[in-house]
């Protein structure tokens, strides 16, 4: 792996770690359902995505690489239910407090 | 202090922790929290006892690890068996919890061996 | 750098499971150990039990915290008397023990024997009779064949104790509460998405346990999530505990196993002694028709008792 793409592998997973970062305090600091998971599912699925950008260099086989990118695929997928499930709850008022 | 030492340690204040848990919460469900945690106390301590065995190119000796798996698995039929259990106690009797009437008394609320 | 990574490891670990045994909130503390579930993975995996980190996320986090956080949430709605507090003379004994018992398990992590005992070399010098390349799988389907045995009758042996807890008048009807959800709706949708890319990646894991992480545990409870996904999307129920081929399906792994156990006693002199140039094509045999059992047993411990009748 040459400098250039260890330089960006690096930045990419420093910026996911920080968009999940965010998504973290925006979950802890914002006042209602709605707005923390806004904060969530924006930033952990950027943050996921970068992060899964910059380890993709770092695998030996583009199979590795694959399996990663079907990984983060699912987990896209899942987020994006479980916000709505989550949204469709607090709207009908159905959450606790 | 090296990595196994680390999680050695760790796995002993987690036993500790569970069986607090364990003898000191009235409610079952957070009985059957403690117990799991005390359970992965123990696995981890074999984990520990396993990456310490390391030979022959493996990362860990590969015989604690099966079992391992083994222990979980059964650790989750055994937690499913005991929730049936609690959400039937509470079907029957409409409670939460396995201390005797009156939670605010200061009777004992250990027991459940 | 790595201890640095290990200590913050522990510390979470720890934490988590501070909160998950003193939370006053049951619910909160169920969520509390379903996280603590997934760090214990990354715990597994810095100990290099890579199996053992898969199997923690599928069954040890995955499974039992959805069997927790099901029964918390249904217990959350009469927790009026949640409040109680154990007597201060509980709460010191209880701590006095805990503390006994943690420093005498931590004595004897510091005078753990040095050099280890260990069987990797036994493993690595038997591997080649098995056929697999994963040593977990060896140690599984071959050196400790009988364990993996008994643990498949162990579940079993759990369905039937779960069942048995069902009121009489349930007996041989349907397990757990009947989900119900708009056909359009997002939840249905994954329903239909999900289960086809979830037996693709069952079967992925299932095959590549012969030589790499993974296995019939990891891949059974995939097919277990998939398998409750369809339910509660309301797509399809639980089929009623006296249906023939649900009784059939739970028993097929472990009777294929018991029968070729006695195929070795045959052909190798041994209960489950895979007889010779065989060897792989019989695990893998066993394995295959573990899977789908494993997924049944799984799923319906999940749901629970019987609470409805089959009509």
């Amino acid at each position: 792996m040459n400098a250039t793409i260890e330089l960006l592998s690096i930045a990419a997973i420093a910026a996911g770690a920080f968009f999940f970062l965010a998504g973290t305090v925006g979950l802890l600091r914002f006042p209602d359902t709605l707005t923390r998971l806004h904060a969530l599912t924006k930033a952990d699925n950027l943050g996921l995505g970068l992060i899964v950008l910059g380890l993709m260099p770092r695998f030996d086989s583009a199979f590795a690489a694959a399996k990663l990118v079907v990984v983060w695929f699912l987990v896209m997928l899942a987020s994006a239910v479980v916000s709505q499930l989550v949204a469709r709850a607090a709207r009908r008022g159905d959450l606790p407090r | 202090m090296d990595a196994t030492t680390l999680f050695g340690l760790c796995a002993a204040v987690l036993v500790g922790l569970g069986l607090y848990g364990l003898v000191v919460n009235p409610q079952p469900l957070r009985k059957l929290i403690a117990f799991n945690i005390i359970g992965n106390g123990i696995f981890m301590i074999c984990a520990v006892i396993a990456r310490r065995g390391a030979a022959a190119g493996f990362g860990g000796d590969p015989v604690p690890q099966a079992l391992l798996i083994t222990a979980i698995v059964v650790a989750f039929a055994a937690s499913a068996l005991a929730v049936a259990t609690l959400l039937r106690l509470h079907e029957e009797t409409g409670s939460t919890s396995i201390a005797p009437e009156a939670p605010a008394d200061a009777g004992r609320g250990s027991g459940g061996h | 750098m790595i201890d640095v990574l290990n200590l913050i490891l522990v510390a979470m670990v720890l934490g988590l499971a501070i909160w998950a045994i003193a939370a006053r909130d049951a619910f909160a503390a169920t969520v509390g150990f379903l996280v603590y579930g997934l760090l214990l993975a990354l715990v597994w995996v810095s100990l290099r039990a890579i199996d053992v980190a898969l199997t923690e996320v599928a069954i040890g986090a995955g499974l039992t915290g959805a069997l927790l956080i099901g029964a918390a949430s249904r217990l959350r709605k009469v927790q009026a008397s949640g409040d109680e507090r154990p007597a201060v003379l509980t709460r010191v004994l209880g701590g006095l023990l805990a503390a006994a018992v943690t420093v005498a398990l931590a004595a004897c992590v510091l005078w753990l024997p040095d050099p280890p005992p260990t069987l990797g070399a036994v493993v690595a010098a038997n591997m080649g009779a098995t056929g697999v390349g994963n040593p977990i799988t060896g140690v599984l389907m071959a050196f400790r064949a009988l364990d993996t045995l008994l643990e498949a009758t162990v579940l079993l042996f759990a369905v039937i104790g779960v069942w048995s807890l069902s009121p009489d008048r349930f007996w041989g009807g349907r397990a757990g509460p009947a989900h119900r959800s708009d056909p359009d709706g997002i939840l249905a949708w994954l329903g239909r998405v999900l289960p086809p890319i979830g037996i693709v990646i069952a079967i992925y894991i299932l095959w590549v346990g012969a030589d790499e992480p993974g296995g019939k545990f990891q891949g059974a409870t995939i097919l277990a999530a998939m398998w409750t996904l369809v339910i509660m999307a309301g797509l399809a129920d639980v089929p009623p505990a006296s249906r023939r081929v649900l009784r059939l399906g739970l028993v097929l792994g472990p009777a294929v196993f018991i029968a070729l156990g006695f195929v070795g006693v045959a052909l190798a002199g041994a209960f489950l002694a895979w007889p010779a140039g065989l060897e792989k094509a019989l695990i893998v045999v066993v394995e295959i028709a573990l899977m789908p059992s494993l997924a049944v047993t799984l799923g319906l411990l999940l749901a629970g008792t019987l609470q409805r009748p089959s009509r």
